[in-house]
């Protein structure tokens, strides 16, 4: 993108750089040119007045379903789906068909997400080969071909030998991996949090010592390694406080939290209702509260959005055999906004959650407004409201829990390098 | 039970019956008071009524099943209804189509009672918002409710006691997969019985206790003041799969019903079981074939109550309000069927 763009009168917040207050931003060439005064023309200016401008967000928890399903989204629907939310950067899950386990599919990703060209596509690398928790996969040069970190999500790296090969060798090279904490032993047959809900319902629970009791392994195991560890989706009361004690001992421990784990519970579940099964499962309000107070005191630094697009006919068939998942991308913005109404976040907090904090775990050139810096930008109004309309969304995925409900914040434009790649409602390019 | 409701009084009107959660305890009572008054015409040289001349009852059952099956459709036949039974083993599922798929190709074909039984919870409530013109009834669906035999219970319970209020029934079993057992403790709360449940913690599903229901681990000790003995059958599939208890030995020494611990509970105690009953695993026989079980008047009455509830269902109730409170009325319907069929 060449040429001027300015971005007037918005409510400038960047985190990393601990500016919060009016100011004008200035594009250049694609890049941040200026906070505040410049000494220039803009070719184009956008009115921000009244709305918040931030870095682009970024979703270090996205599963793009390409290759392999693209009938539940691809690369191009998910960038779309992401930009129409405010994302400019996605992490994708190596869980597709075939797995990225090799250099092969990493670099096809990306070849693809470029020629789209809405947003960074960074793929996720398998820890194991095939996703089978066996044998390790070739981290380093995964790595090199572009993978940001390693995960088998999806599947949990079951064994505990594997895990703890798995850390010690990707720590070995500083590599993140990302755990899917759930015993499997524990969640057989599950689908939702085993209660009083799943009582009721008659439907087998997933307890939530599943979660926990891979959460408790992994820190010992990484502790031994001194590895970095991060706790995907947490939905626990007890996986937050073993990850907050961690952290406390110096332990290189970090997590991350999806917005339906701080915003809903297990009673979404009632009525069968398909829209709320994902693994790990909608837990009990005494979990929610404690997942907003892992973000509220730091413990969990990063919102990610466990992006889970599914075809109707994976979830149309019964809540004990749906697909586990939910979209995320589009209501990832003010379903978290909630956090600022609450009280538990302050705005500047509440975005580098989405921003320079996933961008520092995985060394992303991404979630800041420097001078230089890419300027991936989302701008949004914190007060407009609308009403969720599965059919509207983006995302091949319609699978919502928040299907006609009112959303307050919406994202106004989206710029990717300067390019606005989303404004007025639709996805350019 | 409360006569105000004796068959005919008013009801709420029913479209489906997914389970007893769904329903009052008016509801309740009307059901099972209309089953009373069907018991007589199952007893009769010729068993019809016209009751549901010209309704279709579809029964699907994607689990296997004699009783329930047989009693559904001796139900549906008894009252005149044309019944077609579909079970799994000969429908579409094998050739891969889904069970929305199946539910709506036979409403398609316009019946006005569709009774389901399939191993996903939630199956009518899932299919239900697919199928709108048809009423829909759970013969059971997973470990989420079996609705038609609590009523069955509840009519066998008004012939021996006249009201379960104030009793104390014991359950015995695999509660964690039973729909019988969850049916009845959501029965228990609107009819004012007490439900003590009985398993080891391995065969109770979490937080049982909320029903409000006794909990215990030692049969033993549950038995003294129980007024009636539920014992559900142990899927020996259990031992191996979730290693629920060590052996059926050791289950039968635990949790088996045997004329001694019968005794323990009293003279006027007696024994009941949805069947299929396990002999010498949960129930001695002994116990099954005594006096005290009440087994084979359950499965009599499960007849009288599904003809209740699709009679209640096919929109007969408006008739029925009228007619069914007398049984001289029922007569004279049989007769006219009678004269029919002569």
């Amino acid at each position: 993108m060449s040429g001027t763009l300015l971005i007037k009168n918005g409510h400038l917040i960047d985190p990393a750089n601990g500016i919060d207050a009016t100011a004008d931003l200035w594009i250049r060439d694609g890049k941040v040119a200026a906070v505040g005064n410049y000494n220039g023309t803009a070719d184009e200016e956008i009115d921000a007045s009244g709305k918040i401008v931030c870095p682009g967000l970024i979703d270090m928890h996205v599963h793009l379903r390409e290759p392999g399903q693209e009938w539940k989204e691809d690369i191009e629907s998910g960038s779309r789906a992401a930009v129409a939310g405010g994302v400019t950067s996605i992490c994708c899950m190596p869980n597709t068909g075939p797995h990225i386990d090799h250099a092969g599919i990493a670099l096809q990703i990306i070849a693809r997400a470029r020629q789209v060209n809405l947003c960074n596509v960074h793929p996720i690398g398998a820890v194991t080969k095939n996703l089978d928790g066996k044998e390790l996969t070739e981290m380093r040069e995964l790595s090199r071909s572009g993978c940001v970190a390693f995960s088998d999500d999806g599947m949990p790296i079951w064994h505990a030998g594997v895990m703890r090969k798995a850390l010690e060798y990707a720590s070995s090279f500083d590599f993140l991996v990302i755990q899917h904490a759930e015993e499997k032993e524990l969640t057989a047959g599950g689908a939702i949090n085993e209660g009083w809900i799943s009582t009721q319902l008659g439907v087998s629970g997933m307890p939530v010592e599943g979660e926990d009791s891979m959460i408790a392994r992994d820190i010992m195991l990484t502790r031994r390694a001194d590895a970095r560890y991060h706790v995907a989706h947490i939905s626990s009361k007890g996986g937050v406080d073993m990850v907050r004690k961690a952290r406390a001992e110096g332990l290189k421990v970090t997590t991350e939290a999806a917005p339906h784990h701080f915003a809903l519970t297990e009673e979404e579940v009632l009525g069968y209702n398909v829209d709320a099964k994902m693994s790990p499962p909608l837990r009990t309000e005494e979990d929610r509260l404690a997942v907003i107070e892992g973000l509220r005191d730091g413990t969990i630094d990063v919102i990610a959005t466990d992006h889970a697009p599914h075809h109707e006919d994976d979830k149309r068939c019964g809540l004990s055999c749906a697909a586990f998942g939910i979209v995320g991308l589009e209501t990832m913005l003010p379903v978290s906004l909630d956090l600022v109404r609450a009280g538990v976040l302050s705005m500047s907090d509440l975005i580098a959650k989405m921003t320079c904090n996933p961008a520092q775990l995985l060394d992303l050139h991404a979630g800041v407004l420097s001078e230089g810096a890419e300027a991936d930008v989302t701008i949004f109004d914190p007060d407009a409201t609308w009403t969720v309309d599965r059919e509207a969304m983006v995302s091949k995925g319609k699978n919502t829990p928040w299907h006609g409900k009112q959303m307050t914040g919406q994202v106004t434009h989206t710029l990717k390098a300067g390019r606005i790649v989303f404004a007025e409602g639709e996805v350019r390019g | 039970m409360d006569n105000r409701a004796e068959a005919g009084e008013i009801m709420r009107p029913l479209k489906h019956l997914f389970g007893i959660a769904d329903l009052d305890r008016e509801q309740i009572e009307y059901l099972v008071n209309l089953g009373d008054s069907f018991i007589e015409i199952n007893r009769r040289p010729l068993k019809k009524a016209p009751t549901l001349r010209g309704k279709t009852i579809i029964n699907l059952f994607f689990e296997n099943s004699t009783r329930t099956r047989t009693s559904f459709e001796l139900a549906g036949k008894r009252l005149s209804a044309d019944v077609i039974n579909i079970s799994a083993s000969t429908s579409a599922t094998k050739k891969g189509e889904t069970l929305l798929d199946t539910g709506q190709t036979l409403a398609a074909m316009q019946p006005h009672v569709l009774v389901i039984r399939h191993s996903l919870a939630g199956t009518c409530e899932f299919l239900a918002d697919y199928l709108p013109d048809t009423s829909l009834v759970n013969a059971g669906d997973g470990a989420h409710e079996h609705p038609t035999q609590v009523l069955t219970d509840l009519l066998t319970l008004k012939q021996h006691w006249g009201t379960p209020e104030g009793k104390v029934i014991t359950i015995v079993g695999d509660i964690a997969h039973s729909r019988v057992a969850r049916s009845h403790l959501l029965a228990a709360k609107i009819l004012g019985y007490k439900m003590r449940v009985v398993a080891p913690k391995t065969l109770l599903p979490a937080q049982i206790e909320r029903y409000g229901c006794e909990v215990y681990h030692n049969f033993d000790e549950a038995l003294p003041g129980s007024d009636a003995v539920y014992m559900l059958r142990v899927q020996t599939e259990r031992l191996t799969d979730n290693c629920a208890f060590p052996s059926i030995r050791e289950y039968h020494e635990t949790y088996g019903l045997n004329g001694k611990r019968l005794n323990a509970a009293g003279p006027d105690c007696i024994v009941m079981h949805p069947g299929p009953m396990n002999r010498g695993v949960e129930i001695s026989t002994d116990v099954a074939d005594s006096v005290k079980s009440h087994v084979l008047q359950q499965v009599e009455h499960g007849v009288a109550v599904r003809m209740a509830v699709l009679a209640a269902l096919c929109g007969g109730q408006t008739e029925e309000k009228k007619k069914a409170g007398s049984r001289k009325q029922l007569s004279d319907e049989a007769m006219q069927a009678q004269r029919t069929l002569l």
